[in-house]
């Protein structure tokens, strides 16, 4: 089956709006995706036949969206390859799916002083900042792994080793694109007895991720940027472990049985789902991935792969242009930041929204990343299922625009 | 196209050409402000009697052309002048595009009017002013026009 993008984009009503005047290019999905209007319409139909509280309920409301709530949960499971549907958590967002994990686990394997926590200079903050606030708290030490001139983890023999205790690691940067081989890092980490977590945020929503093949303990990903809505984050991570650790947040739903002398806790995942859930989010994203699913993974892949190839031959040939990260589409996804010669990110993301190209500049939540490759910001283009290579030409006219008005 | 209230030859010229730029002593006060959104940072020095306003930077042509303009029309003013002018500058760009500048008082600061349009910019154009409060707050001068962007 080829994959046929002009099919897909049909599946979008945002895509055929307006933006200044022009036609919307949308080039910010690792930011958040677009919603196709089967999720939109699953979440309208749940709110408007099926509302009713989970887990608590008897009446058939509260049943049906109960058993809607856990249909999605076993559809994310089946999605990345979890043993049961038991291991995926549902969070707010992957954020607190990582600060969970810094709590909880940190917590279980009560860290101290002389233990380590390995992360990367290519993290997002959300997998920096839970880190280093786990080793205010422990004593624990924070070390990393550089980033190369070419935008790969820096191998370094002696980072992982007998006093590592966690390694998180993000899967694919959601600044430079790159997918990390993180075979060698999950088997290193594994052999001096470390646990490993995989911030999967920009890589889920773009390639097939298969937990079994990772090889991880735990993995985060979010909804927002793999075609579900906002508020809504998974937590992926092995039984065993989940059921060792103590709770992250409590509340309703996360318990076993209350007196006012003590709690006992319910067995994963509900031990990690205080409170009401997002219902009607997880159903959006249960049709999200089912729609995913029916393209299918590695044809989605394939044609980001497809426009990264010819994003990066177009921006290569744009005067001025920078390119941060891998040069060629080979180990990375379709999210591409670069720097337009003597122009400052926020001009040209001004410049470019306003012939309708929407795309993100800043520090994109990785400041660490920016110093870097010594620039405080970068304007950034992301991919996904919906791109066209007109797409990429209308940025390409937009830069020249840039450089019309600043040069 | 929309930008034209924007992107100002004003603004253009003290963006490639700014004025006064460069830290410089001596001064009385000093304060770096940053952005915590798109990262952009100032750091603004003023001497005692406004006889020097000095500024470095890293930003986008709006916040670098404001420090520009907010050198030429700060320095080398009575401490009450300035306070005029500053609030008279923090006024427009939070009129949501809805306030007429004068120009006897904001002088090139007027190109400013058409980033007001622009919400996310306007704490572009107003990082070095506030940059500037702090600063001459600490060199004991009392610029203390409300802001709330």
């Amino acid at each position: 089956m080829t994959f046929d993008v002009a099919r897909v984009r049909a599946d979008f009503p945002i895509l055929s709006r307006e933006v200044n005047g022009h036609p919307l290019v949308y080039l910010d999905s690792a930011n958040t995706s677009q919603k196709p209007a089967q999720v939109i319409e699953a979440m309208r139909l749940h709110n408007e036949r099926h509302n009713g509280n989970v887990s608590r309920s008897v009446h058939t409301l509260g049943t049906e969206a109960t058993s809607a709530y856990e249909d999605a949960r076993g559809k994310i499971a089946a999605f990345v390859g979890a043993a049961t549907p038991d291991e995926i958590v549902f969070t707010k967002n992957s954020t607190e799916a990582i600060n969970l994990v810094a709590h909880s686990l940190g917590q279980h394997l009560a860290l101290k002083p002389g233990d380590e926590i390995v992360i990367s200079e290519m993290e997002h903050h959300s997998n920096i900042v839970p880190w280093q606030l786990l080793c205010e708290r422990t004593g624990a030490t924070l070390r990393w792994f550089g980033t190369t001139d070419g935008g790969l983890l820096a191998p370094d023999e002696t980072l992982i080793n007998e006093r590592t205790k966690i390694v998180s690691i993000v899967h694919m940067s959601n600044v430079l694109g790159t997918i990390n081989d993180v075979s060698p890092i999950v088997a290193r980490a594994h052999e001096v007895g470390a646990l490993v977590m995989l911030d999967c945020s920009q890589s889920v929503p773009h390639l097939p991720v298969d937990v079994q093949a990772l090889g991880a303990d735990f993995i985060a990903f979010t909804g927002h940027k793999m075609l579900g809505p906002t508020g809504i984050g998974v937590l992926w991570g092995r039984y065993d472990l989940l059921a060792a650790m103590p709770p992250f947040l409590a509340g309703g739903s996360m318990i076993e049985t209350v007196t006012m002398g003590g709690t006992t806790f319910a067995a994963p995942p509900a031990r990690f789902e205080a409170g009401t859930p997002p219902i009607a989010e997880a159903v959006g994203l249960g049709v999200a991935v089912d729609y995913l699913t029916a393209l299918g993974m590695e044809a989605v892949h394939q044609h980001e792969q497809d426009i990264t190839a010819y994003a990066l031959k177009t921006l290569t040939d744009v005067p001025g242009v920078q390119i941060f990260g891998p040069a060629t589409p080979e180990g990375r996804g379709g999210t591409l930041s670069f720097g337009v010669d003597g122009v400052h990110p926020h001009d040209v993301g001004q410049i470019l929204d306003a012939l309708g190209v929407e795309v993100r500049v800043g520090h994109h939540c990785a400041k660490p990343t920016c110093a870097r490759f010594g620039v405080p910001a970068m304007t950034r283009a992301s991919f996904y299922l919906y791109t066209t290579t007109d797409e990429i030409d209308a940025l390409a006219r937009g830069l020249d625009q840039v450089k019309k008005v600043f040069g | 196209m929309m930008l034209d209230g924007l992107y100002q030859e004003i603004i253009l010229d003290h963006y490639k050409h700014p004025h006064g730029r460069g830290l410089r002593d001596p001064f009385n006060g000093e304060a770096h402000h940053v952005n915590p959104t798109c990262g952009d940072e100032i750091t603004v020095r003023v001497a005692a009697d406004l006889s020097d306003i000095s500024y470095d930077g890293l930003g986008c042509s709006i916040s670098q052309a404001s420090a520009s303009v907010l050198y030429e029309l700060l320095k080398g003013r009575t401490p009450q002048d300035a306070a005029g002018i500053h609030e008279a500058f923090v006024a427009l760009m939070q009129g949501r595009g809805q306030v007429e500048p004068d120009e006897d008082v904001l002088g090139d600061g007027i190109a400013f009017a058409g980033v007001a349009k622009f919400p996310a910019r306007v704490k572009c154009a107003l990082l070095p002013w506030m940059a500037f409060k702090d600063a001459a707050a600490r060199a004991g001068i009392d610029v203390s026009s409300e802001v709330t962007a």
